[in-house]
């Protein structure tokens, strides 16, 4: 049984269907702990997006999910959004909001009122996110990589438990594929919450993840620390790639280059 | 005004006054477009004439007295409540269906509604069976047609609605099934024009084309009741529309339950098309025209959006009725022509500018 006083997401013999199609197949006990950051790892098609909407409530699921002792399913669509922040992996292009509405909004949506508090509590994420000079321009103005930024600040403006990105990453350069992806770590360790994160880009992932799971064709491969995890044999299974690995003992960063495709 | 020169909220804030100034412009320009419908009709009668009967109706001249509140004012307020319900129905419709293209009239739905009313009119067949009451009085009322037109138009509303639920259902193939429906409905509408009496002819040909002269008291009362009563469900739900915006993912992971939201708006939207098309007949574009200029004015925030559109589609079709007294001296030319004739080419406009972006 589910621990009652668990912190963190918990996941148990959880399967997701698409339609007719079966996308998760009984993923076994999971746990995303407070404070950390977990990478979601797989190849195009593993289920990765599908774990994050199912987890989101976008999906209906079979098996069990609960954060901190309280089973998911057992609340409404509004309390589950209050709990969790979900950045899709793609968002709308168009939309004629202005980023600072859009924030208030979904501040709106988790039941807060547009007053000086709230005004300034979105203030301070525009200032720590540095959109402050986007702040008055229209979504549909905005570059991929700045409506990416603004999608996060969305997710995290309503100061949620669980924090889900679906590939923050990829629509921003490298500055700020760092810079996001240490800011989420801080995020997780400073205000305790628990985040996850799907990605690519490996090395990111061994660099700024304290656990990672691994996703195949809808099956969890493996789960531990990204050293446990990210092993050539295991890339080679999944990955279908030739791979370094390399774990510099001198404190720099972790790096896992592809050398070629099998 | 930017963020960078001052802090966000202040930015913000500005901006909202702003908005607010926009529906007082809009608002004002409204009462004195209504003013100068008024004073536009045959009978040679000016404003400085048929003013004095709108202060003091007692004291008044008898003919300025009932041209005005029988004739001029009913007509006139009559062009401010249909447009401002139009302008809501498409400003809904675009939001609800997140496609920029969506209006009743360019997606079949007035023309729906029109043959919802025709049947009514033409064949006399009520959706409220006579011995059912307490509804009867509906139809004693007249508003057996408009329920007729209701339940069409809201038909027509579903099949957009599941068609857009289908995967790979873009934004311009949504508006060719639109274009498809309107087809079929009216070719349902040249059925009843086939076996309908001189008299009921006459009746379908003002639906097909758009007038404001059976304008009447009780029917203005009727239209701005549901006027009201969509507007008071829209605003309660201002912050769920304003999140369709953002599309329906992240809609729905900020908690919106999309599914209601857009079956509720839909009802909404066909009630106000409904009402408003049973009775002045199909004037078209108003419902895509105003949305696209409010859109541009204050974005889509619907605290803002969704009043500037009404105020803008009324305006629109105030100035279009003072047009249709005005242009052919002593001729009254349909209303659905005129907003045709201006509405179509901004059409194209927005289809040629969506280029590309539809797969």
């Amino acid at each position: 049984m589910i621990e009652v006083n668990a912190e963190g997401l918990e996941i148990r013999d959880l399967s997701v269907s698409r339609g007719r199609t079966r996308i998760l197949d009984s993923l076994p006990e999971l746990r995303a702990r407070r404070g950390e950051l977990t990478a979601l790892l797989g190849p195009n098609g593993a289920g990765k997006s599908t774990l994050l909407q199912a987890i989101a409530g976008l999906l209906p699921t079979d098996g069990e999910l609960s954060l901190d002792g309280k089973r998911l399913n057992e609340l409404s669509a509004r309390q589950r959004a209050a709990r969790i922040g979900y950045l899709p992996q793609l968002s709308e292009a168009g939309a004629m909001l202005e980023v600072f509405e859009s924030l208030l909004l979904a501040r709106r949506l988790a039941g807060h009122h547009d007053d000086d508090a709230n005004l300034a509590h979105c203030e301070q994420l525009v200032e720590a996110l540095t959109l402050a000079p986007l702040a008055s321009q229209r979504l549909g103005q905005l570059s991929g990589g700045q409506r990416q930024r603004v999608a996060i600040a969305q997710a995290l403006v309503r100061e949620p438990t669980l924090l889900m990105l679906d590939e923050p990453t990829s629509a921003l350069d490298l500055h700020f594929q760092l810079s996001v992806l240490e800011w989420l770590s801080r995020e997780a360790r400073e205000h305790q919450r628990v985040v996850i994160v799907a990605l690519h880009d490996l090395s990111l992932a061994a660099r700024h993840a304290a656990h990672v799971w691994l996703l195949h064709t809808g099956r969890l491969v493996a789960c531990g620390s990204p050293r446990e995890v990210l092993t050539p044999a295991r890339l080679r299974e999944v990955y279908a790639i030739e791979a370094r690995v390399e774990w510099p003992q001198d404190g720099s960063p972790p790096a896992i280059i592809a050398l070629h495709a099998l | 005004m930017t963020g960078t020169l001052t802090s966000p909220a202040t930015a913000w804030r500005h901006r909202q006054r702003q908005g607010a100034r926009w529906l007082w412009v809009i608002g004002v320009l409204v009462v004195l477009a209504c003013l100068l419908d008024i004073s536009q009709g045959s009978g040679q009668l000016t404003l400085a004439r048929l003013l004095p009967a709108l202060w003091q109706p007692q004291a008044a001249d008898p003919l300025a007295h009932v041209i005005l509140w029988q004739l001029r004012l009913p007509i006139a307020l009559m062009a401010v409540v249909v447009g401002a319900a139009l302008a809501m129905a498409g400003a809904q419709m675009q939001t609800l269906l997140h496609n920029p293209l969506a209006d009743p009239f360019t997606l079949g739905v007035s023309a729906a509604a029109s043959v919802g009313a025709g049947l009514g009119l033409i064949l006399h067949f009520d959706l409220i069976p006579a011995g059912l009451a307490p509804l009867t009085f509906l139809n004693a009322a007249g508003l057996g047609v408009t329920l007729n037109a209701f339940v069409f138009a809201l038909t027509a509303s579903l099949i957009l609605w599941s068609a857009q639920r289908l995967p790979g259902v873009g934004v311009q193939t949504l508006v060719l099934l639109g274009i498809a429906l309107m087809f079929f409905f009216n070719a349902l509408l040249g059925v009843l024009q086939f076996v309908a009496s001189p008299e009921a002819l006459q009746q379908l040909i003002f639906w097909s084309m758009g007038s404001l002269e059976r304008s009447s008291w009780p029917r203005l009362g009727v239209l701005s009741a549901v006027i009201l009563v969509c507007g008071v469900i829209f605003h309660r739900r201002r912050s769920e529309l304003t999140a369709l915006s953002l599309g329906e993912t992240q809609a729905r992971a900020l908690g919106v339950d999309v599914r209601r939201l857009r079956l509720t708006g839909l009802l909404c939207t066909a009630l106000l098309t409904a009402t408003a098309v049973s009775f002045v007949g199909s004037v078209g574009f108003i419902g895509l025209v105003a949305p696209h200029i409010a859109r541009l004015l204050v974005g889509e925030q619907q605290q803002r959006f969704l009043p500037l559109s009404a105020l803008l589609g009324a305006l629109l079709l105030s100035l279009t009725s003072t047009l249709s007294k005005s242009l052919i001296p002593d001729v009254l030319l349909p209303l659905g022509m005129i907003t045709a004739l201006i509405g179509l080419p901004f059409f194209v406009s927005l289809i040629l500018k969506r280029r590309g972006l539809d797969g």
